[in-house]
């Protein structure tokens, strides 16, 4: 295509990158199987991860119906019960919420958002997918093997993790587990690569980084993270799956079982802790500095005003992903460390709250007197400030050493994390659905249905996780099938029914929310071309959806922000970034 | 020669207010590196870490463990007529290795000046250095196995000794072989002229782009650099 020259008015440099094509597909196979197109393969990402996510949604109800009434289900038993725990908090964990934040939400919206045609490296990206796809497999496949999936608890601590107490211990079902991990994480780092290169390389002429939209810096910087923190994964990984099929001893300490001596000598299953926790904690910002990202979006667009403190927003991200790597022992604090270790990090951990709550105060800012529309995103935008404001104050408690001892282990920490990385960031999730579905089919989903999607899901999940704050505070432990002949009263097995019925009946709305989808795609209302006004670039292609390329001939060149709404003397309540017209100069920044 | 698309990246200051100036920039924050090499470079920060890790691993388990670690210099000794030379093999491997980062850093130069013939014949010696180095290793491994080492135990003194062995230097001799295998695809591709015919791959996006060789370069020379560090910690501490 054409060479550009810089643009006399605006002072916007020229090209530095030619702009070429991306790899057009020909035929069936390399159209809709192996395709390069970003945009699809980000489908792919999505529809795979909600696939595996929906089996971990069908475990948590067995989870629950264990807990709710022991004993009734007879098809648990405790071997079950232990295998649906770890595959649940596994899937979700890696195989949903990575998968689906940086493979889909990534995929999709990086070079429609900073103006790129696609990634930097398509097959790369393409390839990325489908080892993705393998490790899927891979894990969905120990659910068949003999001896069922690995029963280790989602940490997978050793030296329980490969010993023949454990389900799957030293069956399948912990070896296909490691495998599969080390395949996701082959996989998603040909995806980082990309995702890292295409924001900081092939961005549109006029695209500072202090231009991007906040989804994408909470994307980008999540990858980065993800990039420095799954290699502890892939050696713990590697090490322990020697441990099991070779007979090392990296995490396996001299140990008797059944009254037998086994071969193992002189390991450390300390150090796997110290492994897992060091890709464990940026995991969690891994998952929710994306969601930061996407919320500052969905409340800006629909609250159309500028987002408060764009900058401060940008720094929050990355100084909260540089602080993730500096946390992980808080997750060890009885597992036997020096006192001193246990200062260190709860004074690490406890000034993550600073930019942390520096973003909840932004966001509430944004939305002060904004014009507020209680539109199908905002409303999950809302929900997730509340819930992880929630999960964020009992994060507080279990950072601190002292607090944290008599709460380790208890389902006070099982309410803690499902608020703060499992609720909040679905929230997110549901919102930018409710968001982009325009712009990924052209129709829009239906806004009743949503409404009582969302409902019972925030309600529902309130009902599910603040009651289990007190059952965690009574003391009941977490991981324990049924605890209802030990020391805990009455009050608490009522409490854990009602969580149950509650449970099931925030499942029940997912399936609602997925027959939206469905009926949408068909039936939906036409979106037509920028239903929800926003500025960012990625509602303003010349076709939508967009086609492959995105751009049509000519890249877009930007001259603002993403956030110029509701400007003062402007034509509309939006401007949108690659408009010339109000305002525009190339020295104004924003 | 410089990068191919280097001469496209508007003037800017030096030093520091540079670097601000790239980052504050449109387009790219790299305003010299091509997507690849870009690519290249993120991939070994990532791969830093999982070999540092592995390293870290292995000295917590050298610094924690009860039982005595075999003496290096007498484990990796080789018999030569009557005499045991310390660290004889590992000295010429790890020539061969750092030699190998010569002729490869010669190959990116002669792809700058295009001379395929050179760069092919440069890229093809730092594979066949590449495979010595691994077929050494292999020797090395077969000595060691037939003394009894495993990854589960050996005859001297902690077990975690073979098993932290084994799976570094096999961990790093995965990737000499992987790089061999790449240098080999790679210099074919310049001995035909591949990178001069203009049709654009995914290794080539103009006529006359050798960018893939300095790219295998920077994989080449981080291999070795990481060969530096195993070698230290395991053979010289």
């Amino acid at each position: 295509m054409s060479s550009v020259s810089e643009d006399p008015d605006t002072g916007i440099p020229p090209a530095e990158v030619p702009d070429l094509p991306p790899p057009h597909a020909h035929g069936f196979w390399s159209r809709w199987v192996f395709s390069q197109d970003a945009k699809y393969i980000a489908l792919q990402y999505s529809g795979t991860a909600i696939a595996i996510g929906l089996v971990a949604l069908v475990l948590s109800w067995l989870i629950r119906m264990q807990l709710g009434f022991p004993g009734v289900f007879d098809f648990i038993s405790a071997e079950a019960y232990y295998q649906f725990i770890t595959m649940h908090g596994m899937i979700m964990v890696v195989y949903l919420l990575t998968a689906i934040f940086l493979g889909g939400f990534g995929n999709y919206l990086i070079p429609l958002m900073v103006g790129a045609r696609d990634m930097v490296f398509p097959f790369v990206n393409m390839l990325s997918f489908w080892v993705y796809f393998l490790a899927v497999v891979v894990l969905a496949a120990s659910f068949f093997a003999p001896g069922g999936p690995t029963g280790a608890g989602w940490t997978l601590y050793p030296p329980q993790a490969i010993l023949s107490g454990t389900p799957g211990g030293t069956q399948w079902g912990i070896v296909l587990m490691l495998v599969s991990l080390i395949l996701f994480i082959i996989g998603f780092t040909m995806g980082g690569l990309n995702y890292a290169v295409t924001v900081l390389q092939a961005r549109t002429r006029g695209m500072t980084l202090m231009r991007m939209p906040l989804t994408i810096w909470g994307i980008f910087t999540a990858t980065v993270m993800a990039l420095l923190a799954f290699p502890a994964l892939f050696v713990a990984s590697v090490m322990m799956l020697f441990d099991r099929l070779l007979g090392t001893s990296f995490f396996m300490p001299a140990l008797v079982e059944m009254g037998e001596q086994l071969s193992y000598g002189g390991g450390s299953p300390i150090v796997f802790q110290h492994l897992f926790w060091f890709f464990g904690h940026p995991e969690v910002y891994i998952v929710a500095l994306p969601a930061f990202g996407i919320v500052s979006d969905l409340i800006a667009v629909h609250a159309r005003k500028n987002i408060f403190g764009y900058r401060m927003m940008v720094w929050a991200i990355v100084i909260i992903g540089a602080l993730s790597f500096i946390v992980w022992a808080h997750h060890m604090y009885v597992s036997g460390m020096h006192p001193y270790f246990g200062f260190f990090f709860a004074t690490t951990t406890l000034i993550i709250a600073v930019p942390t709550a520096l973003k909840v105060y932004n966001w509430i800012l944004t939305l002060w007197r904004g014009d507020i529309h209680l539109t199908l995103p905002m409303l999950f935008a809302l929900g997730f400030i509340v819930t992880f404001l929630n999960g964020g104050l009992t994060g507080l408690f279990l950072g601190n050493v002292v607090v944290d001892v008599p709460l380790s282990d208890t389902m006070f920490v099982v309410a803690h994390f499902h608020m703060v990385m499992g609720v909040a960031p679905i929230m997110v999730i549901y919102g930018a659905i409710y968001h982009w579905f325009p712009l990924i089919s052209g129709r829009m989903l239906s806004h009743r249905l949503g409404l009582i999607h969302f409902w019972v899901t925030f309600i529902g999940a309130y009902a599910i996780f603040f009651p289990m704050h007190y059952v965690g505070l009574v003391g009941v432990p977490r991981r324990y099938p049924d605890i209802s002949a030990s020391f805990v009263p009455d009050s608490v097995a009522t409490l854990n029914a009602f969580i149950t019925v509650a449970a099931l009946t925030v499942g029940a709305a997912q399936m609602l929310f997925l027959f939206n989808v469905a009926w949408s795609l068909a039936r939906g209302r036409k979106a037509g071309h920028n239903p929800w006004r926003a500025a960012s670039l990625e509602w303003q292609t010349p076709e939508v959806p967009p086609r492959h390329g995105n751009w049509g001939d000519e890249l877009p060149v930007v001259y603002r922000w993403a956030y110029d709404y509701s400007v003062p003397g402007a034509p509309r309540d939006y401007i949108a970034q690659d408009d010339p017209g109000h305002r525009a100069s190339w020295s104004h920044v924003p | 020669m410089t990068d191919a698309t280097a001469h496209r990246s508007p003037p800017r200051p030096n030093g520091l207010e540079g670097v601000a100036a790239d980052w504050a920039s449109d387009q790219r924050a790299f305003k010299t590196a091509s997507w690849g090499k870009a690519m290249m470079w993120i991939f070994l920060l990532s791969d830093t870490f999982v070999f540092a890790i592995f390293l870290i691993s292995y000295m917590s388990a050298r610094s924690s463990t009860e039982v005595e670690w075999p003496n290096a210099s007498e484990v990796f000794a080789l018999h030569v007529g009557q005499t045991e030379l310390p660290l004889l093999l590992i000295a010429i491997m790890t020539f061969v290795l750092i030699s190998s980062s010569g002729t490869m850093a010669m190959a990116v130069n002669f792809a700058y000046a295009r001379n395929r013939r050179r760069t092919a014949q440069l890229m093809f010696a730092t594979a066949a250095l590449g495979a010595l180095f691994v077929g050494m290793q292999a020797f090395e491994w077969t000595k060691l196995i037939s003394e009894g080492v495993r990854p589960w135990g050996n005859p001297w003194g902690a077990e975690q000794f073979g098993a932290t062995f084994f799976m570094i230097t096999g961990f790093h001799g995965t990737h000499v072989s992987f790089g061999v295998l790449f240098l080999l695809i790679v210099a074919n591709k310049v001995r035909k002229g591949e990178f001069d015919s203009g049709r654009r791959t995914w290794l080539c996006r103009e006529k006359g782009d050798y960018e893939a060789v300095e790219i295998m370069g920077l994989y080449w020379h981080f291999v070795d650099l990481v060969w530096v560090f195993i070698f230290a910690f395991f053979y010289l501490w």
